[in-house]
C-alpha cells in the first residue's frame, strides 16, 4: 500500500457518475410519504411542469389551415358534383361546379404554400412519395387533381376540348373523395390528443363537412331546376358531419373539452347550428331561388366554422399539459403499469 | 463466378465491416447539479442562436423548454419531499422539518426507434443516421411544420424567422469525427453518459439497482425500454420522479402506429363519399 490511487480511481473516493442521491437512513424515514402510499388516494388531479405543454403546439395558423381544410373539402365535393351534373345533362350546376372546384383547390393550394415556414421550396414536397406523411400523400393529390380540376374546368367554361374536358372531369371525380378525406389523416397522425384520439371519426366529419359545403355553393349558384342533386348531398353531408361530431366527442371523453370550450367551442357551435339552418331551409327553398341560395350560404358558412373548431381544438388540446398526461396516465394505470417505461429492476 | 451474385455482403448491413452500433444518451438526472454546461455547450458547438431572454421565476429555469434553438434544456423542480445528501450514512438530524429537494435533469431530443418526425416529414428531410439518430437536413426542410406536433415529447420546433424546423443532432459532424456530443463532453458529473446504446442500457440498468439498493426507491429508467410506445428511445433518462414532473410524458406513443388504421378509416369515408354522390343524383331525378 504505497498509494491511494487505483486503477479504479482515488480509494474511498465515489466517482461523480456513482455519486448516490440521498441516504439509506433519510429515504427510510420518509418512505411511507413516498409514493406508495400516495397512490392509495387517487390524484384528483396532475402533475406537469409548471403548466407548461408536454408537446410543441402545432406552427400551423389560422387562417391558412382551416381554410386550406375547408376549400380542399369544398372543391373534392364540387368536383364529385360537377361530374355527376355532367353525367345528368345539368349543364348550368356542372359548369359551375367545376369552376368551384377548380377556385376551391386552387385556394387550398396557396393556403398550404403560404404557410410553409420556406415557401420558396415547397416544390420539396414532389422529392419523395410517402405513405406514412399524410401530407406527403395529400401533396400528391392536390398534385393530380389540381390539374384535372384545371382542366375540366377550363374546357366547361370555354367549350373547347369537350373529350379532355370531360375525361378531366371524371378523373378529377376519382381523386376527390381521397382529397376531401386525407385531411383527417393529416391531424389525426399527430401526437396532438383532440386530434389524434378523434382518428376513428375525424374522416366522415371531414367528408361530410366537403359534401355540406360543396352542396351548399352548389344550392348558391345553380338554378333551382337543375339544385335537386345539390340540396340531396348538402342533406347527407350535414348528417354525415353531425353524426361524427357527435359520435367523436363521445368517444374522446375528457380529451373532447377544447371542441366545447374557448375559441373552438364558439366555431364548433356556430357550425352545428348554421348548418342544421341550411339543411333545413334548403328543402321548402326548392321553390324559392331566394331561400335556396341562404340556406346553400349558411351550410358554407356551417363547414367553414366547423374547420376552424376543428383546427383551434387541436390547438387548445396542445397547449393544455392535462390532455397530454392524463390520459396518457389512465392508459398506463389501466395497464397496471407504474409509470416506468425502462427496465426497473 | 455465378456465387458471387449470391454472397450475402451487400444484403446485411450488420455484417459489413463499416456497419456501426447505434449510439445515444444515457442521461441520469440523480447526479445533474444544473449547472447548464450542457445548453452552452450545445449552444456553442452547434451555433444555435439566442431565443429569447426571459425572466420566469420558474426556480432556476429561464430556459423553459426545449425549442428550435435549444436542443439541451435543463429542468429544475423544487419539491416538499427529503432532502437529498450526496454520500450515504450522512444524515443531517433536523432536517426533517424543512424537507426540501432539488430534481435537476438535463432533456433533450429522444432519438427514438419509432421516430413520428421523421416518419410524417413529407419532404425527406429527416433522417436516420448510420449511428441510428434522427437528423434534420436543414437545406431541404421547407417549413411545413409537420414534425412539430407529431414529436409525441415536444421537442422539435419550427425557428422564427427562419421558417425551418431544428432539434438535435446529436452532434452528428462530432459523432462522424469519432469525438464525444458537445453536451456529454462538457458534463461534469457524467450525468450525460454518450455510447453504444447497449452498453449504456446495461450501465443504467445497473445504476438503478445500485440507487435502489441504497434507498433510492424513486429511481426508474425513462425510454429504456425497446418495447415501450417509441420503441424504445436513444436518449433514455433515470429519473427520480413521474415523468410528468420532469415535462415528459408517461406514456408517449409515435402517432404513426395507429396510421394503418387512420387510413382505413379515410378509405371507408371517402368511399361513403362517392356511394353519397351517386345517391344525391339517383335520387335528385333526371
Amino acid at each position: 500500500m504505497t498509494s491511494d490511487v487505483t486503477r479504479e480511481g482515488v480509494r474511498g473516493a465515489v466517482a461523480g457518475r456513482n455519486a448516490l442521491t440521498g441516504s439509506p437512513q433519510t429515504t427510510g424515514l420518509h418512505r411511507n410519504r413516498g409514493r406508495g402510499e400516495e397512490r392509495m388516494v387517487p390524484d384528483p388531479t396532475f402533475t406537469s411542469y409548471y403548466g407548461l405543454p408536454v408537446i410543441k403546439e402545432p406552427v400551423w395558423h389560422s387562417p391558412d389551415i382551416p381554410l386550406y381544410l375547408f376549400s380542399g373539402g369544398l372543391a373534392a365535393g364540387s368536383s364529385l358534383l360537377g361530374a355527376g351534373a355532367q353525367l345528368t345533362g345539368r349543364h348550368a350546376l356542372a359548369t359551375r361546379s367545376k369552376v368551384a372546384a377548380l377556385l376551391g383547390v386552387g385556394v387550398s393550394g396557396a393556403a398550404l404554400v403560404h404557410d410553409l415556414g420556406v415557401p420558396s421550396r415547397f416544390l420539396n414536397m414532389l422529392r419523395v412519395f410517402k405513405p406514412t406523411s399524410p401530407m406527403s400523400v395529400g401533396a400528391w393529390l392536390l398534385g393530380a387533381f389540381g390539374p384535372l380540376s384545371g382542366a375540366a374546368a377550363f374546357s366547361a367554361v370555354t367549350n373547347k376540348l369537350p373529350r379532355v374536358g370531360a375525361a378531366a372531369t371524371i378523373g378529377a371525380a376519382a381523386v376527390a373523395p381521397a382529397v376531401a378525406a386525407y385531411t383527417a389523416a393529416l391531424l389525426s397522425d399527430t401526437a396532438v390528443p383532440a386530434w389524434h384520439d378523434a382518428y376513428h371519426d375525424l374522416p366522415f366529419l371531414f367528408v361530410g363537412s366537403a359534401a355540406l359545403a360543396a352542396g351548399g355553393l352548389g344550392l348558391v349558384t345553380s338554378p333551382t331546376g337543375q339544385a335537386s342533386p345539390a340540396r340531396l348531398m348538402s342533406t347527407m353531408g350535414w348528417i354525415a358531419e353531425a353524426a361524427a361530431t357527435e359520435s367523436m366527442q363521445h368517444r374522446l371523453g375528457m380529451v373532447a373539452e377544447p371542441y366545447e370550450q374557448g375559441k373552438a367551442g364558439r366555431w364548433m357551435r356556430a357550425g352545428k347550428v348554421l348548418a342544421m339552418a341550411g339543411a333545413i331551409g334548403a328543402w321548402p327553398g326548392r321553390r324559392s331561388r331566394v331561400l335556396s341560395m341562404l340556406s346553400g350560404a349558411a351550410m358554407v358558412c356551417g363547414s367553414i366554422c366547423t374547420r376552424f373548431g376543428v383546427f383551434h381544438a387541436g390547438m387548445q388540446s396542445a397547449s393544455d399539459p392535462k390532455y397530454t398526461v392524463v390520459p396518457q396516465r389512465q392508459r398506463l394505470e389501466a395497464r397496471g403499469g407504474d409509470g416506468d417505461l425502462g427496465a426497473r429492476s | 463466378m455465378t456465387d458471387i451474385a449470391h454472397q450475402p455482403f451487400a444484403e446485411n448491413p450488420a455484417e459489413l465491416p463499416s456497419a456501426r452500433p447505434r449510439m445515444g444518451f444515457f442521461t441520469d438526472t440523480s447526479v445533474c447539479i444544473g449547472c447548464k454546461a450542457c445548453e452552452v455547450a450545445c449552444k456553442e458547438w452547434n451555433s444555435v442562436p439566442e431565443d429569447g431572454l426571459v425572466f420566469t421565476a420558474m426556480s432556476y429555469d429561464n430556459t423553459q423548454r426545449l425549442s428550435a434553438s435549444t436542443w439541451r434544456h435543463v429542468a429544475f423542480i423544487e419539491q416538499r419531499k427529503p432532502i437529498a445528501e450526496q454520500e450515504p450514512g450522512v444524515v443531517h438530524e433536523g432536517a426533517g422539518g424543512h424537507d426540501l429537494r432539488w430534481l435537476m435533469s438535463s432533456d433533450v431530443c429522444k432519438h427514438c426507434t419509432h421516430a413520428a418526425c421523421l416518419d410524417v416529414c413529407p419532404t425527406g428531410s429527416l433522417f436516420r443516421t448510420e449511428f441510428g439518430t434522427v437528423v434534420v437536413q436543414e437545406d431541404i426542410c421547407n417549413g411545413c411544420g409537420y414534425c412539430i406536433p407529431a414529436c409525441p415529447f415536444g421537442v422539435i420546433d419550427q425557428r422564427e424567422h427562419d421558417g425551418r424546423a431544428w432539434k438535435c443532432t446529436l452532434c452528428y459532424d462530432r459523432l462522424r469525427a469519432d469525438m464525444t456530443p458537445a453536451c456529454a463532453k462538457a458534463c461534469p458529473t457524467e450525468s450525460i453518459q454518450f455510447g453504444e446504446l447497449a452498453e449504456l442500457r446495461a450501465r443504467a440498468a445497473q445504476r438503478v439497482e445500485t440507487l435502489h439498493a441504497s434507498g433510492v426507491a424513486d429511481a426508474r429508467l425513462y425510454g429504456a425500454d425497446p418495447d415501450d410506445g417509441v420503441g424504445g428511445a436513444g436518449a433514455f433518462f433515470l429519473l427520480l420522479d413521474e415523468p410528468e414532473v420532469y415535462g415528459l410524458p408517461p406514456d408517449p406513443v409515435v402517432t404513426t402506429r395507429d396510421l394503418p388504421a387512420m387510413w382505413r378509416r379515410v378509405a371507408v369515408a371517402a368511399a361513403g363519399m362517392v356511394l353519397a354522390a351517386v345517391a344525391a343524383f339517383v335520387g335528385g331525378g333526371s
